[in-house]
Formats: C-alpha cells, sequence, structure tokens
C-alpha cells in the first residue's frame, strides 16, 4: 500500500496534498515526506481531501510532525478532513492539537496555480 | 553515542519470524525497538506457543512455539521482530495436563487471551452480534500507550471533599434525548462535562469499563422476548483493557486514546475519576464456564479451588480469584498500578472486596497481604481505595474492613438506617445520629472519609424508585422476579408505581429531596447515582444489570420534566461544598473546641437541646458548629423530621446572630431552596414550622 504526498509552494505556503490510508505500514512513508516540509519559513497546509482514513499510528505521525513544527515556528493547518477522520480525532482527542482549516479553497487561495 | 542497542537484534527465525530470547519483565506484550516483547507465566504448563492472527482473521496466520530455552522460571518469553502493530492480533496456546482434582486445567486446542493484554478484540463495537463460531473470540493487541497528557496531573482531592456520582459509561448518554454526537460512548461522556460541573460533582465512579462481553448472558425478556445483555460488565475478561464497545472509535481499536480523552478532559474540570473494578471473579465461570485466559493458563494458581478441584464461589458467579496468592497479588497491583500511571485514575472502588482478604481456601484472614500491598504501594499512595466490604459467601465487613488507614467503605448501614429512617420507621433516630456525623461507631479512629455515604447504589432501586415501590419488580430480568434484593426498605408514598395523584408525586418529590438534603449534609463522603438528581426511574427493576435499554439509560428530558428536582440537588451540592464543617476530616466529638458556647455538633429536638432518641421519635435536628472549621463560620441547622405531621420547632439561640432558612422541603418551590445571599429569616426568629416528612436547613452566624 502507498500513499502518494505531492507538494507545491506560494506566497510562503506549501500546500502537501495526501493521498490513501495513513496507517501504520503507511504512515512512516508519509512522515518521511512531510517533515523535511516543516522548518521553512510560513506555514504549513496538509490536504486531507483524499484521506479516507487515519489510523492510531497515522494520529501519532500527524501529532510528532505537529510537535516538530512547533519547534521550528512552522504553521501547521490540516484541511480537507473527512467526517470520519474528523469524528476519530475529535473523540480521541487529537483534534485540539491541530489548526483545523474548514474551508480548504480560502485557505489554498494564494497558493492556486 | 548510538540510540541502539547490542540485543536489538534477532538471533534466530521460527515460522518465518525473526526472534530472540525476550526479557521476563514486563509481562504482556511490550513494544521494544524493531519488534515486541511477549511474556507470559504459566507454572504447570508443558509448551508455550505465540499465535498470530492478521485481524479479524478466523484462522491464525502463524504460530510461533516457545523454544525452550525461551522460558525463565515459569514466565515464557520471546521478542518478535517486524510485526505490523495495527493489523496483529496474539493470544498464546499452552499444552499441559487436564487433571482437575490437582487444580490443572490446560487444552491445547483453546488459543488463551493474554491476561496483561493492553487492548482486546472481538467485542469492538458494542452489540453488533458476535459470531460463535470463530474459535477464538478475544484477541490480545498491542496498544500505542503514547498520548499527550500536556500537563495533567492527579487532582489529589481531600476524599472528605469528594461528591462521588456514580455512573455508567453507556448508560449515561445513550439514551435518544441525550444529544451527544457518540452516544453511549466515552466521547458521549467527555460532551456532558459541562453538565456534571453544572451539578457540582467533583468525582464520577465508572461502572466496570475494563473489557467484558455485553454477550456473556444467555437470558431474554419474557415480556417482550429480546435477547437480555450483561450491561453493567461485572464480568472481565482483560484487566488491563479499556472496553472497546464503550468507545466511538472502538472499531478502529483506538478505546485507549478516546479513554484518555475522557479523564484529561474530567481532571481539567476538576472532575476525579474512580474505576469500579471487579477483582473477586473472571467471566471464566466454574468448570462449566468457557476457557478464555487465567483457566487455561494457570488455573491452580488464579482461582480458589476446593479439596476435589472445583470452583470456590464467593462471589456468586461461579468462580472466585485467588486474590491473596503471591502470582495473583503481584497481578492485581500491576494491573491498579497500570491504570494509575496510564490511565491518570485517580482511585477505585471494589466490587465485593471481601473476597480479596480471603486466603486460597476462602478464610477471611486477619492481615491480608493483598489489602496491605495496595495500601502502600507508591503509585497507588495517594489514590482512593473503596470498598464494597462484603461478598456473596457472606462475609460482612462494613466498620472493620482491613484498612491500613488507607481503605475507605461503601457504608451500607448508612444506606439502610438512611432508607428507614425516611419511609419512618420507628427506632432509627438513634443510629441516624451516628450515620449523619459520619460514623464514628464504624469509624472511630479511621476518619469519616473512611465512610461513603449512600442512599442509592446501581444495586437496587434508583432514588425515585426507593420512593414509588414497595416491591422490587425485576420480571424483565427473565428469572421470575427472584434476582435482586428483597430487603430494599423502600416505600412507595401510597401507591405502586406511575401514578397521576397530585398528594403522592408530591410525596415522592418531597421524600427525594428529604434525602439528598440529608445525604449531602452528612459528614462522610457522599456517593449520588447518576439519574437521581432528576428522579430516573427504572420502573421498580432493582438489579437492571442485563437491561441495555430505556430501563436503565438516562432519559435527559428529565433534566426539563425534573427541573424542580434538580434544582435542589444543585443547590445542595454547593451548600456541602460551602460549608467546610459538613466535610471535616475528623469525627465531631460533640466538643467546644472554638469557645464560642457551641459544641462542634450538637442534638435537638422540638426543643432546642433537647433532642428525643426515644423508639417512638422520628424527629432528630442536628446543629454544626462552624467556628469550628477553617474557612467558616457560619453554623448549619438541619431538622429531619419523619414523622407524618409536623411540628413547631424552637431553634436553639445563637449569640448575637440570626438563623436564615437555606432549605425547607416542606415549602413549595422556588421556596424550598435558597440561592446563597438570599436566605430568609423564619417569622420568628427562634421558631419554624417544621412539615410533615420534611428536611429543614437553616445557617446561622453568630456576629
Amino acid at each position: 500500500m502507498t500513499v502518494n504526498v505531492s507538494t507545491r509552494t506560494a506566497d510562503g505556503v506549501t500546500v502537501a496534498r495526501v493521498e490513501g490510508e495513513i496507517t501504520s505500514t503507511t504512515a512512516p512513508g508519509v512522515q518521511d515526506r512531510l517533515l523535511p516540509l516543516v522548518g521553512g519559513s510560513g506555514r504549513l497546509l496538509i490536504d486531507f481531501s483524499a484521506v479516507p482514513y487515519v489510523s492510531s499510528a497515522g494520529l501519532r505521525m500527524l501529532l510528532i510532525l505537529y510537535r516538530r513544527a512547533e519547534q521550528a515556528q512552522t504553521g501547521v493547518v490540516l484541511g480537507g478532513l473527512s467526517e470520519e477522520v474528523r469524528f476519530v480525532m475529535s473523540a480521541t482527542g487529537f483534534l485540539g492539537f491541530f489548526e483545523i482549516a474548514d474551508d480548504l479553497g480560502s485557505e489554498m487561495g494564494s497558493v492556486r496555480p | 553515542m548510538t540510540a541502539e542497542r547490542i540485543d536489538d537484534f534477532p538471533t534466530r527465525q521460527i515460522a518465518g519470524y525473526r526472534v530472540r530470547r525476550g526479557r521476563p519483565f514486563p509481562h504482556g506484550a511490550t513494544l521494544v525497538p524493531g519488534g515486541v516483547n511477549f511474556s507470559v507465566f504459566s507454572d504447570g504448563a508443558t509448551a508455550m506457543t505465540l499465535v498470530l492472527f492478521e485481524r479479524g482473521a478466523a484462522e491464525p496466520m502463524q504460530e510461533l512455539p516457545f523454544p525452550p530455552g525461551y522460558r525463565i522460571g515459569s514466565v515464557f518469553t520471546m521478542t518478535v521482530f517486524g510485526l505490523d502493530l495495527e493489523s496483529l492480533e496474539y493470544g498464546f496456546r499452552a499444552d499441559g495436563p487436564f487433571d482437575p482434582v490437582r487444580g490443572d486445567r490446560f487444552d491445547r486446542n483453546a488459543i488463551l487471551a493474554d491476561p496483561h493484554a493492553l487492548l482486546l478484540s472481538g467485542r469492538d463495537t458494542w452489540g453488533v452480534p458476535p459470531d460463535w463460531s470463530r474459535p477464538y473470540q478475544y484477541r490480545s493487541m498491542i496498544a500505542l500507550e503514547d498520548f499527550d497528557w500536556q500537563d495533567d496531573a492527579p487532582l489529589r482531592t481531600p476524599t472528605e471533599d469528594l461528591v462521588i456520582y456514580e455512573t455508567h459509561v453507556r448508560g449515561f448518554t445513550r439514551h435518544p434525548s441525550s444529544g451527544v454526537p457518540a452516544p453511549g460512548t466515552y466521547a458521549g461522556l467527555r460532551a456532558k462535562i459541562p453538565y456534571l460541573r453544572e451539578l457540582g460533582i467533583n468525582c464520577v465512579e465508572l461502572m466496570p469499563i475494563f473489557e467484558f462481553d455485553e454477550f456473556d448472558n444467555g437470558r431474554v425478556n419474557p415480556g417482550t422476548g429480546e435477547r437480555l445483555h450483561n450491561y453493567w460488565g461485572y464480568n472481565t475478561i482483560g484487566f488491563f483493557a479499556p472496553k472497546a464497545g464503550y468507545a466511538a472509535t472502538g472499531a478502529y481499536g483506538m478505546q485507549a486514546d478516546e479513554f484518555k480523552a475522557l479523564v484529561k478532559d474530567l481532571h481539567k474540570a476538576g472532575i476525579e475519576v474512580l474505576l469500579d473494578v471487579v477483582f473477586n471473579h473472571t467471566a471464566e465461570g466454574n468448570e462449566h464456564g468457557p476457557t478464555i485466559s487465567f483457566k487455561g493458563l494457570d488455573n491452580a494458581t488464579y482461582y480458589m479451588l476446593t479439596p476435589e478441584g472445583y470452583y470456590y464461589n464467593f462471589s456468586g458467579t461461579g468462580n472466585t480469584v485467588n486474590c491473596n496468592h503471591p502470582v495473583v497479588r503481584d497481578f492485581v497491583l500491576t494491573c491498579l498500578r497500570h491504570w494509575v500511571a496510564e490511565y491518570h485514575v485517580d482511585g477505585f472502588r471494589f466490587d465485593l472486596a471481601a473476597i480479596l482478604d480471603r486466603g486460597p481456601d476462602g478464610t477471611p484472614l486477619p492481615n491480608p497481604p493483598l489489602l496491605e500491598q495496595l495500601a502502600y504501594d507508591p503509585i497507588l499512595r495517594h489514590t482512593k481505595l473503596i470498598a464494597e466490604a462484603w461478598d456473596a459467601g457472606g462475609l460482612y465487613q462494613v466498620g472493620h474492613f482491613p484498612n491500613y488507614g488507607r481503605w475507605s467503605e461503601w457504608n451500607g448501614k448508612y444506606r439502610d438506617v438512611l432508607r428507614r429512617f425516611l419511609k419512618g420507621d420507628e427506632g432509627t433516630v438513634g443510629e441516624l445520629a451516628a450515620r449523619v456525623a459520619g460514623s464514628p461507631d464504624l469509624y472511630g479512629g479511621r476518619g469519616p472519609a473512611a465512610s461513603v455515604n449512600f442512599i442509592t447504589a446501581h444495586d437496587g432501586f434508583t432514588l425515585n424508585d426507593l420512593v414509588s415501590y414497595n416491591d422490587k419488580h425485576n420480571e424483565a430480568n427473565g428469572e421470575g422476579n427472584a434476582d435482586g434484593a428483597n430487603d430494599n426498605n423502600s416505600w412507595n408514598c401510597g401507591v405502586e408505581g406511575p401514578t397521576s395523584d397530585p398528594e403522592v408525586n408530591a410525596l415522592r418529590l418531597r421524600q427525594m429531596k428529604n434525602a439528598l438534603a440529608i445525604l449531602l449534609v452528612s459528614q462522610g463522603v457522599p456517593m449520588l447515582l447518576a439519574g437521581d438528581e432528576a428522579g430516573r426511574t427504572q420502573l421498580g427493576n432493582n438489579n437492571t444489570y442485563c437491561q441495555d435499554n430505556e430501563l436503565s439509560w438516562f432519559d435527559w428530558t428529565l433534566v426539563d420534566t425534573s427541573a424542580e428536582l434538580l434544582r435542589f440537588a444543585r443547590q445542595m451540592i454547593g451548600f456541602r461544598h460551602a460549608h467546610p464543617i459538613l466535610r471535616e476530616a475528623r469525627h465531631p466529638l460533640g466538643v467546644d473546641f472554638s469557645g464560642v458556647g457551641l459544641p462542634d455538633v450538637s442534638w435537638h429536638g422540638v426543643r432546642p437541646w433537647e433532642p428525643d432518641w426515644s423508639p417512638g421519635s422520628r424527629l432528630l435536628a442536628m446543629m454544626r458548629c462552624g467556628r469550628n472549621a477553617a474557612g467558616t463560620k457560619d453554623h448549619v441547622y438541619v431538622a429531619m423530621n419523619s414523622h407524618w405531621e409536623g411540628h413547631d420547632l424552637e431553634l436553639p439561640e445563637l449569640s448575637g446572630g440570626v438563623w436564615r432558612i437555606f432549605a425547607d422541603t416542606g415549602a413549595a418551590a422556588p421556596y424550598d431552596i435558597h440561592e446563597p445571599g438570599t436566605e430568609p429569616m423564619p417569622g420568628h426568629p427562634r421558631r419554624h414550622h417544621i412539615a410533615p416528612r420534611s428536611v429543614v436547613i437553616l445557617t446561622g452566624s453568630d456576629d
């Protein structure tokens, strides 16, 4: 199982679009792709519109990424969360740690090609 | 310096898996670099096999025998590398003799759950009927134990300051009226924290949340034909695993995180969490019960057995855990430490705790090592330990449970005499005085915090039913109304069950207020049954262990329809928090420590300083002198009248001060209870009429 991560940057905002389920199998690969995006100035927007499921290990990967970003003073925003993913993050208390973009379109406006 | 260790590498392959000899501690499955360390104890096993499943698959994907050298003492241990933690389920296959008379019941056809499993799968979503054809119902899983607790720390609320609220995770929000996003779950309960804060309680006691099987009840409701459940869950399968079916995310295996998020938010709201734990028996039953874990690993160690190899049944459920066996003591201690260290819970209520002081042959021990060990354990040191100080084998230890200065008890005698007084029985006033003063006759030397005072609990009638039924009505349980307690000390106020008679309903409401009022001014630790603050009914069923339906669920429309009772309960809880004299850590002695001329407690009748202790007396007034506690100076006067007639009370004189009426259950709402600062004075400064079957609470200052 592979998860695709594609990135593009404009005006100091990096958008990382993740496609696929984030589980214990795929999380390390996703983390390897996302971590290098932390540390640059500005913001990192992770687009989850194509992520149907995030497992327990996936949520932990996100939280570790978020902690790294805090240290590097990179703002991380999660966008495009499905109802299901948002519900699981809410029930387990993970949601409260993240900045969530309800309206992905407006967040991404500045980085449209 | 490299972070790697030289023993991070496998030494051989078994069945295609890279392994090495493991570490015996800790028992269970533990994450180590690159792999998982498995460790399991069995004294009598001749061979042990680790069985691995792909999550959800019917048949194992692989079985790995522990090589002979992977055994240290009676512990089998192996580290397996390269496992996928999230999709792995595991169990053990133990080989050994089947010789019940000697206590051995090994069965190499059974795949056993790990006694230390951090998660169990198989009942991931509540109420989804299991596939009984699967050979192995409950599978052990590995948990990711990291959780960001941030700065969560134990609240360490002094025990005497607690107001405990006993509830059931599912029942609290399962009713369609709860209005929460995930009804019947840890997340649902978390969404109701604002309600708990507004109510004013500062401690929740959760009925069992260790993994159990809600489908282990084979009975049906004779009225409806519906299958009954094991709804309460006093039948543990996994002592280290939070129940998945109580988690909205149980299907994803995230119950541990969801439960931790609940505990963390309760702590943020100033609310402690106690777990109701069941160490007296397990779900394996007697010789006819299933082999799930302990029975197949080391039957003779974990259970109390008769000389013929049958199961002692002090629990009333088939088997009895051999709690004072040294190995089992370790198991219990490790389990409780796990819940404190890993889940940040604040204490425990021990179901049928008298069993915990029985020796291996069932004899009560004078100095039971398990209880002593729990009392002094460094991790458990500041947690609350509360005993249900009796068992089903006839051992009743209320007032003399081995306590080591640490243990509190459910005060069953408080419940019994309060109920008898409330219904108007003769000969109760003398004992009532002892109970509302913190039961110094039972807990002298231990202090009032040893007494958990309650009138209702999950076992028995709800408060509404206590004043609405003379007899239990348990037909829906499918046992011909033979189950449940018969000595309820209840009174239906004239009509059995619901009625449209306004006088009966008014009396019931007053009786519920009377109960709450007395409970919340009593010294000791008050415990409320969830829903009683809003008049929850079980239609006279006093044993709803099997009723996963509206009989048990909290109907949240009661918050509106019982607004008067709820307001009364909130105000009473607030009153308790505002008056330290009611929460003193020592028993009152009837002595004037303050020098204001009033003893810390004094007793009165219709006339001040003249209590009537005669058998026919149904009126008693207690005065607590606030000068005897730090942080307050208000005196509290509580007149309790269970007589069917009213009385003109003459109030004790205050030097220069006045009495104000905080509560009078005989008065119509909203004059039944007053916001602090708005309490009116009695019409005559030293007189007040107490209505029939009423409680009056006055506050006074001597400024």
